[in-house]
């Protein structure tokens, strides 16, 4: 089985304690998995912990060495697999990443929020001040960002694994697939791809329920059109969408322009290809 | 209905709708699992069959680029519509299929291959167009150097149930691709369905297996009214057909149209979504993939669908070939309409127009197809950009 290598010496955590020496007798090291959270609502790390029967398999295999969710025992970096939940909306974020990447030799995100901002990345588009002021009853104690940003706009992530929330079994592939080095079967194709493999009949040509699978990145598996629903893009946009070429047939099934705007403006606004078809509705 | 296909064949005999239901008895009886058209989710889509209830008894669709709807016909029609979302190739070509399993065992791996024998299947309800697919895709998975094991074994062991067709789609075009809608060889069984003057089905023999079944049911030769009434019905159908290709000199014109602007306009419109390619009855791609377990002591190798509408499919180290919608639209129609005569010696396409109707923004292959007619950019193509 491939064990996790050390880390090449230029990519050494600097900051972190030395992983222990192995010696030739001695067993190999665990590979060491931590999660990290940031501005989220904890929704992708419990997929993790739905992923219990998977991970009582390899429960000697690795060592949870940081998973608040699960438990409070915390041991020391570095660790061979960070995965990031949540985006960076405040100051202590902004530098709390820098460490996770310094201690981490693997980084993998997860969520729309730490793949794209979340649904908080509305704030981009707003006045944070004036939010604030709405909310809090001392706004003056709120230190936050006027925006909400993806991981990856803060350090090198080695794996972004996208979906609001992410998808179990896609979670349990990139697990093996880092754990064992292969490379993950997360297809960037359009959710399309995955109601075709599945069977099902198209819910926007079929229906006249407007849809935004053709735009809308796989993983899912298609739920929501094997539930007979449109998709709603939490996956946020496949590679190369073309949401524009899509908008008269969202019109025609129904969608006005503030309705386009809004099916756009959720999860994962913060990402380029969503945000500039919100922004082209309003 | 033409002649029957050998003199050793039965004349064309007449069955009823009594008869239909006792040759699916039959077939069962013969180890054969009837598949075909039934209603699913607001569409004829395929799956088993256990009798001809289970066949859209009744009902026609309606279809237009970008749209599918189903409509009450108003009589007992059990093949009263076209070609839905679905194609055979689901089930020669089936979308996810485990090629081989690994296991960890004491000194190295122990690889098991996938050996699952595929039931024997009826196909019930082939249209002319869908024959033809078949035997396109033949080309592609029993042809040349690696025929395609599990293909062979399902291609040889079903039963092709032909229909020809009584009504036609906005969408199909198979008479100017030579396809349809009369179907003309390559089934065991074609029946024609004739509902003037009660519902009854002429059923012709194209091979000794199809023979065997009209032998078994009725020795009842067709009368020569009935004959001529399923020839009319044919001749209705091809009359009702709307949309058409020009077929003269399809695989030049593409060729010399590389540069042509109307591919990087029709790449505006389209999502790159791959729906085209994976209801299309003749595309052929795939992928695999590798998986293993957490513990890393299993592993698995799929095949499953793919598109060259997806990034991944034309991604070589350092990046995909076609990175553009408008670099991978432009491989779609000209290897279905211009290098697949070059590879296989046919048309990739045969006009059932699925890819039409279940664009989710209504891309016609027959209106790219005309736009790059209209304003061919000469012999030397390239050169001749406007
Ligand atoms: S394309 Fe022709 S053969 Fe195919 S379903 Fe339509 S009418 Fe029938
Ligand atoms: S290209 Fe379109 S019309 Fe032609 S065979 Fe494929 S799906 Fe049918
Ligand atoms: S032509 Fe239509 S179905 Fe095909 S990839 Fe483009 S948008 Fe999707």
């Amino acid at each position: 089985m491939a064990r996790a290598r050390k880390a090449s010496p230029k990519k050494a955590p600097r900051r972190a304690k030395p992983a222990p020496k192995r010696t030739a007798a001695s067993a190999p090291r665990l590979p060491k998995l931590a999660v990290w959270k940031f501005a989220s609502c904890d929704g992708c790390q419990l997929s993790l912990l739905d992923c219990e029967d998977e991970l009582l398999a390899v429960a000697g295999k690795i060592q949870i060495a940081n998973f608040m969710e699960a438990t409070r025992a915390v041991v020391d970096g570095p660790y061979d697999l960070s995965l990031v939940e949540g985006s960076i909306t405040t100051p202590h974020d902004a530098e709390r990443i820098q460490e996770v990447r310094r201690t981490s030799k693997f980084l993998v995100t997860i969520g729309a929020c730490a793949t794209a901002g979340g649904i908080q990345a509305l704030r981009n588009f707003a006045d944070v001040e004036e939010f604030t002021r709405a909310v809090y009853a001392t706004p003056a104690y709120i230190s936050t960002l006027k925006t909400s940003t993806p991981i990856a706009a803060h350090v090198r992530v080695d794996y972004e694994l996208r979906g609001c929330p992410i998808n179990k079994a896609q979670l349990v592939e990139v697990l093996s697939a880092f754990l064992h080095r292969r490379r993950p079967n997360v297809p960037d194709q359009s959710v399309c791809v995955e109601c075709k493999l599945r069977g099902n009949v198209c819910v926007a040509v079929a229906h006249g329920t407007p849809c935004l699978g053709p735009v809308t990145h796989a993983g899912c598996g298609a739920i929501c059109p094997s539930f007979d629903r449109g998709c709603y893009g939490c996956y946020g946009p496949k590679e190369r969408a073309n949401p524009a070429g899509l908008r008269p047939w969202l019109g025609r099934h129904g969608l006005d322009a503030g309705a386009v705007r809004r099916v756009f403006g959720t999860f994962n606004v913060g990402s380029d290809a969503f945000k500039q078809e919100h922004e082209a509705h309003g | 209905m033409s002649k029957h296909a050998s003199p050793t064949l039965p004349a064309p005999v007449l069955w009823t709708r009594g008869d239909m239901d006792r040759f699916f008895e039959t077939l069962r009886k013969e180890g054969y699992q009837p598949v075909g058209p039934t209603l699913r989710d607001g569409a004829i889509v395929y799956d088993t069959l256990s009798s001809t209830r289970d066949l859209p008894v009744g009902w026609g669709d309606e279809q237009e680029p970008g749209a599918y709807r189903l409509r009450k016909r108003g009589d007992e029609a059990l093949f009263g519509y076209v070609v839905g979302p679905q194609s055979w190739k689901q089930y020669l070509f089936p979308p996810r299929r485990k090629l081989w399993s690994a296991d960890r065992a004491a000194g190295g791996l122990e690889f098991k291959p996938s050996a699952e024998a595929p039931p024997k299947y009826a196909f019930i309800g082939v249209r002319g167009c869908e024959l033809h697919a078949l035997q396109v895709q033949d080309k592609a998975f029993l042809e040349g150097p690696y025929a395609d094991p599990y293909y062979r074994a399902v291609r040889e062991g079903s039963l092709v149930v032909a229909v020809n067709c009584g009504t036609s789609a906005a969408t199909c075009f198979c008479a100017s691709m030579g396809t349809g809608p009369k179907v003309e060889r390559g089934f065991d069984l074609a029946l024609t369905e004739l509902l003037d003057g009660g519902q009854r089905f002429v059923v012709e023999a194209g091979s000794a297996r199809g023979a065997k079944f009209v032998d078994e049911l009725s020795p009842q030769a067709a009368a020569p009214e009935d004959l001529a009434e399923a020839a009319r019905v044919v001749e209705r159908t091809a009359a009702t057909l709307r949309r058409k290709v020009e077929p003269g000199g399809l695989r030049e014109l593409l060729a010399r149209n590389l540069e042509h602007p109307r591919w990087d306009e029709v790449a505006s419109r389209c999502q790159t979504c791959a729906n085209c390619t994976l209801v299309c009855p003749t595309c052929f791609c795939s992928t695999v993939e590798d998986v293993s377990d957490l513990t890393g002591e299993h592993a698995e190798r799929w095949r499953r669908w793919d598109s060259c509408f997806t990034f991944d499919h034309s991604y070589l180290h350092g990046g995909a070939v076609r990175a553009s919608a408008m670099s991978r639209y432009r491989q779609w129609l000209t290897h279905k309409f211009g290098t697949w005569h070059d590879q296989f010696g046919v048309s990739g396409c045969v006009g059932c127009g699925r890819c039409i109707s279940w664009c989710p923004v209504g891309i016609d292959v027959t209106e790219e197809l005309a736009a790059i007619r209209a304003n061919d950019l000469g012999k030397d193509g390239e050169h001749a950009h406007p």
